[in-house]
């Protein structure tokens, strides 16, 4: 179709110059909600700017003008097909958000336990066959002494170990446990391999140190120890380990005829509430490391920690269980 | 580089249209990225000054702030920015950049977090290798973090109205007095010659002198072998008037 094409911009400008005032509008204040009088004129401007750029289609046109009005219709597009609300950050809504979405993936979670238990029972089963392996498996020189060793050498301890340094290394446990989250989550990215990997590595130390200390006869220490912080840290990383599942999963999409980038919009928004309640319960489980864990007997006795790592379980369990039910 | 990459993504609406994209290219993106990183340089080294203040009153909370603040600063530099501007970071906008979403939809704020939260894993092992990789041999030049988020990094276009003045400005055209070859033209003329044309006109200040004249002359036997006009129409016209002259036709602008 050939068309005059001063003729034609002269009639159409002033219809473009409104839809770009109504999408600026509507872009600068996302949860305004428009006036049914408004959402038909947005229609009608957004139809008129399409039906406009169609007529290019048939003519070479002023490249500036096919992207001018490509940038208009793109952009009323997004506004008028997008199905999904704009975000509305409210703590109310976070903080159910993350049990919900934790609740939508509980086979993502199981399996996040189950490689990590994997794990587990590998590192028990190489200190098992040979202890030298110690070494090997854990390379962190608090724990290369024997447990025993260890415990006496806390129980010892007069001064405060952490004096001077224990908001620093809170810090610096918060940000490295988060990483490692973090690094579980996006994992997922390589069909769950990652994430996989990272997790049976996890579960390979844990198991190994609990080896090691139930064997050395200080299970109690062990506990006292871990639980305080481990209790919510270990179930963050395993979250950050189900969010890289649930990630592969809608990469993979096993028997799933939803084309993948529906597959991944679909659960987009879950794997951010679980990242983020993830670190969220990492800074808790951080500031718990460095102010009551690295205390023992007499400091803190045994059965307070345990009890008090017990509880955090109890109420971490209660609270991805519960909270949020419709 | 994988079959058939391209450089910009077409979005077919369900009324029938299409608008497109211009992908932004790896090396486009990679300079976008320096600006970043220059600018999280900047910002934890101002805060890193700061805390070095504070550790005079505690220096276990004063290095406690700064780990922390270089954490959120390094992840949440580009969470923010692409939020609060509309899938800009400082470097985006130098650069005329702007993640999109993949479909041509409303960008979401999942879709920002997740996009950049896969950075770890697109920077391994240095550089960006495996998100540069990724990005090179994707089709919509995505790296992992794009693809996992569903978006695109698109070159900005200006909302400008267009200045047709300056391709086919309302002034006497001589070719216009012969309305049946005119008309010829029009039909015969194809979008891709055109759109040349259009292109070489609105680039025409920065040409060599030389390569100029060559251009348009060439240009203007393309045209001229399209439609021959009477020698009158043609007269005293170099090559660049006679191309701009055939444009007015195409475009309507312009006397006869």
């Amino acid at each position: 179709m050939i068309i005059d094409l001063p003729r034609f911009v002269t009639a159409e400008r002033a219809y473009w110059d409104e839809l770009h005032a109504v999408l600026a509008k509507m872009e600068a204040e996302p949860e305004r909600r428009l006036a049914l009088g408004e959402i038909e004129r947005l229609h009608y401007l957004y139809e008129r700017c399409s039906s406009d750029l169609s007529r290019l289609d048939t003519f070479a046109t002023e490249p500036g003008l096919r992207a001018f009005l490509e940038s208009l219709v793109s952009r009323a597009y997004s506004e008028i097909h997008e199905t999904r609300a704009p975000v509305k950050i409210r703590w109310k809504n976070a903080v159910r958000a993350f049990p919900r979405a934790f609740r939508r993936h509980l086979g993502a979670f199981r399996l996040s336990v189950g490689v990590t238990l994997l794990g587990c029972a590998f590192g028990w089963f190489a200190l098992h066959v040979d202890p030298r392996n110690k070494a090997i498996l854990l390379p962190f020189s608090h724990l290369r002494m024997t447990p025993s060793e260890r415990v006496a050498e806390e129980e010892r301890a007069k001064a405060d170990p952490l004096k001077g340094v224990k908001a620093s290394f809170a810090a610096e446990l918060m940000t490295h446990n988060t990483q490692v989250t973090v690094m579980a989550l996006a994992m997922g990215v390589t069909f769950g391999a990652g994430t996989l990997m990272l997790l049976f590595y996890n579960g390979v130390i844990l198991g190994a140190i609990a080896t090691d200390y139930i064997a050395g006869g200080q299970g109690v220490f062990l506990a006292g120890w871990l639980l305080p912080h481990g209790s919510i840290e270990i179930p963050a990383i395993l979250l950050g380990g189900t969010a890289g599942f649930v990630l592969a999963g809608a990469l993979i999409g096993w028997g799933d005829r939803t084309p993948r980038v529906e597959r991944l919009r679909a659960v987009s928004a879950d794997l951010v509430a679980i990242v983020a309640g993830a670190a969220a319960l990492l800074i808790w489980a951080a500031i718990v490391e460095s102010f009551v864990s690295q205390y023992h007997q007499p400091v803190i006795p045994y059965g307070l920690k345990i009890a008090f790592g017990l509880c955090e379980l109890a109420a971490l369990s209660f609270y991805l269980g519960w909270v949020g039910r419709e | 580089m994988s079959e058939g990459r391209a450089t910009s993504l077409v979005i077919e609406t369900p009324e029938g249209v299409e608008f497109s994209y211009d992908l932004a290219s790896p090396v486009t993106r990679a300079l976008a990225w320096l600006v970043d990183a220059a600018a999280i340089m900047a910002i934890t080294k101002g805060g890193g000054k700061l805390c070095e203040w504070l550790g005079k009153v505690n220096e276990d909370w004063a290095t406690a702030i700064a780990v922390i603040l270089y954490f959120v600063v390094s992840v949440g530099y580009g969470i923010v920015l692409e939020w609060r501007w509309h899938g800009q970071t400082l470097g985006k906008r130098v650069l005329g950049l702007r993640v999109v979403d993949a479909q041509g939809l409303r960008l979401q704020f999942s879709q920002v977090v997740l996009r950049n939260l896969l950075r770890v894993v697109d920077m391994l092992p240095i550089a960006y290798l495996v998100g540069g990789l990724a990005c090179f041999f994707s089709r919509n030049c995505q790296r992992l973090g794009d693809l996992a988020a569903g978006t695109i990094v698109a070159r900005v276009r200006s909302p400008q109205t267009p200045d047709l003045e300056q391709v086919a400005p309302a002034k006497y055209n001589s070719l216009l007095a012969y309305p049946h070859l005119a008309a010829r033209l029009r039909s015969l003329a194809s979008a891709e010659s055109v759109s040349i044309a259009v292109r070489a006109v609105s680039r025409r200040d920065g040409y060599e002198p030389l390569a100029r004249i060559e251009l348009f002359r060439e240009l203007a036997e393309y045209f001229q072998s399209l439609v021959e006009f009477p020698e009158a129409a043609r007269e005293g016209l170099t090559g660049e008037q006679y191309v701009m002259s055939v444009l007015r036709v195409i475009y309507g602008g312009g006397r006869g």
